[in-house]
């Protein structure tokens, strides 16, 4: 296939400014999410997360000046994702240049949600992304950042939201995100295996190793990490070389 | 001067800011007059073929579309309403150029929507390729593609089968992928569109 393997900076973002600790060369202002995506997509990012945690009543205006500016500025895709829990929020955020919104606890608590979205807006805008914790032998749809565990099991979650009309999943292994001893390659394969849409891998890497790993065990479409590259432990170009160097197709 | 077909499908924010990073300039055409004020034109276009089709009939705009002889270049779904048809609602397109836009068939074990960056392999004597790297990426989001043809296709990709990334005949381009979301390739192709005689 010649459709490349996209390598998916994510920026937690609060009050319009990125929320992690960045230490980044070259950077003006590391707060700034604007700033950070315009090297991102510099280094060859092939598309950005933003996911918003504001919880203020100015929220959908943030969030809304927030991605103007960065459809001004990048020449990249990318995806917005936090709080959207209305037909309204993700209409705002298409005419103001996103080219995805992803949904993660509104569609838990309203599955119908994803159906609605993609009716109105195409699937193709619909991110459903999902927290999943193994216990007791099985995976479980957690919400709130993970701190909610739900009865919900994972893949039967995975299933449904395809179903639906999700575009695309976003699948985060919180047994593996934090720890940077890799991807949760086995349940990834598991899941990308059976999906008809793609897969986005979120959740361990620690090193370039861990992605040449992911995609050579799972076939998933993309894999999002943070602060690897908010602190410059793992530079895009190098990231992709290596990627190249063993046969996984790249933008390069 | 860059005319955008205003007709409520899809998101023109991303395309407008594109050509303001290039320093393109462009207007919105609402009217059939409108046409007169620019020298080349862009029809936007995301979501349901069969429901982009009904707004832009709804403008009245389409006679004045089917007689330009000035450059055009359809972006995505306003590519496939260049075709005659789409199976998306099996809807009736302006039928500009005779080909047909389909379902990707997932029978090929392949994801749809076909999303992420492609290569693209320009045939030779495209223009919009001047200056872009044979088989450079573009970033493609679309569950219909428009078919090869070898009298048409003046670009190609494959996923799962080969199908057309860029399409002309006479005056009219259309392209399946994003160039204003394709980084600098993107660019470089929308620059050249601009400077197409």
């Amino acid at each position: 296939t010649c459709l490349a393997k996209r390598i998916v900076p994510c920026l937690d973002v609060k009050d319009g400014r990125t929320v992690k600790g960045v230490n980044f060369v070259a950077l003006r202002d590391a707060g700034d999410p604007v700033e950070l995506a315009y090297q991102y997509s510099q280094q060859g990012a092939d598309e950005l997360v933003f996911l918003d945690i504001t919880a203020t009543h100015e929220r959908r205006k943030t969030l809304v000046d927030l991605v103007k500016s960065v459809a001004t500025q990048i020449n990249i895709p990318f995806t917005i994702g936090g709080g959207i829990n209305e037909i309204a929020d993700a209409d705002i955020l298409l005419n103001s240049g996103a080219d995805k919104i992803s949904i993660n606890s509104a569609a838990v608590r309203s599955p119908a949600f994803i159906d609605e979205l993609a009716r109105a807006f195409g699937k193709q805008f619909v991110v459903v992304a999902i927290d999943t914790k193994f216990i007791d032998g099985k995976n479980f749809v957690h919400l709130n950042g993970g701190r909610i565990k739900t009865d919900i099991e994972t893949e039967h979650w995975i299933r449904e939201a395809e179903n639906r009309g999700a575009g695309e999943i976003l699948l985060t292994s919180m047994d593996h995100d934090g720890t940077k001893g890799g991807f949760d390659n086995g349940l990834l394969k598991k899941v990308n295996d059976t999906l008809g849409i793609p897969l986005i891998a979120s959740g361990g890497a620690g090193n370039v190793e861990h992605f040449v790993d992911l995609f050579h065990k799972t076939n998933v479409d993309a894999a999002l990490a943070a602060s690897v590259f908010h602190y410059g432990e793992i530079l895009i170009p190098d990231l992709k070389q290596l990627l190249k160097e063993n046969n996984i197709e790249v933008r390069i | 001067m860059i005319g955008i077909v205003y007709y409520g499908a899809g998101n023109i924010f991303s395309l407008t800011a594109a050509l303001d990073r290039l320093g393109l300039e462009y207007g919105m055409i609402h009217t059939a007059e409108d046409f007169d004020k620019f020298d080349r034109f862009i029809i936007p276009g995301v979501g349901h073929a069969g429901s982009a089709m009904k707004k832009l009939e709804q403008t009245g705009l389409v006679p004045a579309i089917l007689n330009l002889r000035k450059p055009v270049l359809g972006i995505c779904v306003g590519m496939q309403l260049l075709t005659e048809f789409s199976e998306e609602g099996n809807s009736t397109l302006t039928g500009i150029i005779p080909l047909k836009t389909r379902l990707f068939d997932e029978h090929l074990k392949i994801k749809i929507p076909h999303t992420g960056w492609n290569r693209v392999s320009a045939l030779p004597g495209n223009v919009l390729f001047d200056g872009i790297s044979p088989g450079a990426h573009f970033y493609f989001v679309h569950s219909y593609f428009i078919e090869f043809n070898s009298n048409f296709t003046i670009a190609l990709a494959e996923y799962g089968i080969k199908f057309s990334a860029v399409i002309q005949k006479n005056n009219f381009f259309g392209v399946q992928f994003h160039p204003e979301k394709s980084g600098l390739a993107g660019e470089q192709l929308l620059k050249n569109f601009s400077q197409l005689a």
